[in-house]
């Protein structure tokens, strides 16, 4: 494994040579914290992945991970991002393409079988629809569960919780219920953290544009 | 023949209907798929795993995991909570490795920060981080013997287990989960004679498993039930995101703790077991060899936490980061202050994102962590090698016998605790 500069540029020339074989499809690439990662077209991701994997300098023949983030303030609030590994070359990329609530993403099970059930946990947990996967069924929630839970915008006690009913005899679902409200403190420092109000005392700092 | 009289083909049949309502003479017994549930709750499902079977006699045409009983949300509670609140819910995942998570969360973090760790902390990681190798692997081999019938195998093993989680509870304070790494090192040093009672362990343990392996690897009901059983190509593999000894066992020698080495792996000596016909047998012949390299890197750890070389602190001196010693904080009021502000607000990772990942026990176990510049992660995304695994249940099993599910399901490792998530 090379290391420290030479790595970053053969990192950067891998990222050109995928971005000059299909013109158009990478739309950006960055890299940070030596990692390599190409924004791609969401009306193309299929074609430079399937050209990741099967191009002899390339050879990521290896899918490791597809999940998503969330970022509500966008107009396109979803990035997919999908882990893939060259166990020839021991390098590794990361693969980003941002959609919507409604607009799908094409599948990439044909590409790879393992997508299928990182995928099914996109729909699962976020809400991206995957076009032309074969099975896009909840897999981690419960059944008959309603909602998105890793949105930003899902509450993270939910909205309801199940308990058994004796005398029904069976588990019956209710609007969630909570004794002590979950407590989360605004820890930040008023040092670091403070870009709203000015500390009593440090009016002045804030006026010379020295308060950070 | 026409649709009125019904060719015999084993599964012309309408539920209900049997051939001589319908006018036929037959000696051929109705035959009809079968839909069967294996799980929630069986001993043989390593969990809370349901699997829905579809049998053609007893020959599996499909299978459809359902998975998510132990679904705890975890990636969403992490949202919630600081750094330092979220190492726990690493020892959750892969319960019978539990410090191994937590490795490839503090990795994840520290490669963000910065930090490096002090030797004497990398050494003590990578001890602990060879342990839980062997707790996991013990536990899934000799389960998985259990599985296909031997009984002893768990016995004896569990044993060993035992005696690896005391020195867990000992370094940590806890059998199980452990909170033990920090980012930065690990949360307090390992007396002298912990290290000592290590060493003399490793001693042992080579004949214990020279016992095991006579016990049931070379026995005839063994080989009977695993051989030939669950094969995968070294392709498929890769198509399927296997890593760890289910990749080996298919012929590639690939390992991080030497493909991208991390903290001082570079220097143990350690050989990879790897094995080229990629059947259920094989994934427990690799386990096993793997245990005796485990327990050989446990001893050069040992060996370098007692030299002179490998003393020093644990964690890096990092007041932002780790917290002060104890005696420190009743005397420094900048420790007092460091201490206060990372058990409340904790500590703040740069923005950006990024993927670590660690050869735990059951395959790569990665950590893709974006952060916005607080105090909480934005999102952690959690790699469970076993959740690859799982989903490729239905490729791995499709035409083999019902008793082989079992046989196959074991031999792929699965814990219910970092496939739900």
């Amino acid at each position: 494994m090379s290391t420290g500069k030479q790595a970053l540029d053969e990192l950067k020339a891998l990222g050109e040579y995928v971005a000059g074989a299909l013109p158009g499809a990478v739309t950006r690439q960055a890299i940070s914290y030596d990692e390599l990662c190409l924004h791609l077209d969401p009306a193309r991701c299929v074609e430079p992945v399937t050209f990741l994997r099967d191009d002899p300098k390339c050879r990521f023949v290896c899918f490791i991970d597809l999940t998503a983030v969330d970022y509500p303030e966008r107009e396109r609030r979803f990035d997919i991002v999908t882990h893939l590994l060259s166990p020839k070359y021991i390098r590794r990329i990361r693969l980003k393409v941002e959609t919507d609530e409604r607009t799908p993403v094409p599948s990439l099970t044909g590409v790879y079988p393992a997508a299928n059930w990182f995928e099914r946990e996109g729909w699962d947990l976020f809400g991206v629809f995957f076009s032309g996967h074969p099975d896009l069924r909840r897999l981690v929630t419960d059944y008959g569960f309603e909602g998105h839970p890793l949105r930003k915008d899902f509450p993270m006690t939910g909205y309801v919780e199940v308990r058994w009913d004796d005398e029904q005899k069976r588990v019956v679902t209710e609007p969630v219920n909570l004794n002590q409200a979950f407590r989360s403190f605004d820890f930040l420092s008023p040092w670091e953290g403070s870009g709203q109000y000015v500390l009593p005392g440090d009016e002045k700092a804030g006026s010379q544009g020295g308060q950070r | 023949m026409t649709k009125s009289a019904p060719l015999l083909e084993g599964t012309a049949f309408p539920q209900g209907v049997l051939p001589h309502d319908m006018g036929v003479q037959t000696v051929v017994p109705p035959v009809r798929n079968f839909s069967i549930n294996f799980g929630p709750q069986h001993p043989a499902a390593h969990g809370v795993l349901r699997l829905v079977l579809e049998l053609d006699g007893e020959i599996v045409e499909r299978v459809d995991p359902h998975i998510g009983l132990l679904h705890r949300g975890t990636e969403k509670l992490m949202e919630a909570r600081t750094y330092l609140q979220d190492i726990p819910y690493f020892d959750r995942l892969d319960y019978t490795a539990p410090m191994n998570q937590e490795h490839a969360f503090c990795l994840a973090i520290e490669k963000m920060m910065g930090i490096k760790v002090p030797r004497r902390g990398q050494l003590i990681r990578v001890l602990f981080c060879e342990i839980g190798r062997i707790l996991g692997h013990m536990l899934n081999v000799t389960t998985q013997a259990l599985d296909v019938g031997a009984l002893t195998p768990p016995l004896w093993g569990f044993e060993e287990r035992e005696k690896l989680m005391i020195f867990y509870e000992r370094a940590s304070g806890a059998r199980l989960h452990a909170n033990y790494f920090r980012p930065g090192g690990v949360h307090i040093d390992c007396s002298r004679k912990l290290i000592e009672d290590i060493g003399a362990w490793c001693l042992t343990f080579p004949k214990v498993m020279d016992d095991l392996w006579n016990l049931f690897i070379e026995n005839r009901i063994f080989k009977q039930r695993n051989v030939d059983i669950g094969v995968v190509s070294l392709e498929d593999c890769w198509r399927w995101g296997f890593s760890g000894p289910v990749l080996r066992a298919s012929g590639a020698p690939w390992d991080l703790r030497r493909a991208e080495p991390y903290e001082c792996y570079e220097e143990m000596a350690f050989d990879i077991p790897v094995g080229k016909h990629g059947d259920s047998y094989e994934r427990q012949v690799i386990r096993m060899q793997e245990m005796y390299e485990s327990c050989k890197i446990m001893k050069q750890c040992v060996e370098k936490l007692l030299s002179p070389t490998g003393q020093g602190p644990v964690k890096a001196k990092d007041g932002k980061v780790t917290p002060p010693s104890r005696a420190e904080m009743k005397r420094s009021m900048e420790a007092l202050i460091h201490h206060f502000k990372l058990y409340t607000e904790g500590f703040h990772v740069p923005p950006g994102e990024v993927y670590a990942a660690v050869e735990a026990p059951k395959g790569e176990f990665g950590v893709f962590l974006v952060s916005d510049g607080g105090d909480k992660p934005y999102r952690c995304k959690i790699r469970a090698p076993g959740y690859a695994h799982l989903q490729a249940m239905d490729f791995l099993c499709r035409g083999s016998m019902l008793a082989d599910v079992g046989a196959i399901l074991g031999s792929i490792d699965i814990v219910f605790g970092e496939v739900d998530r």
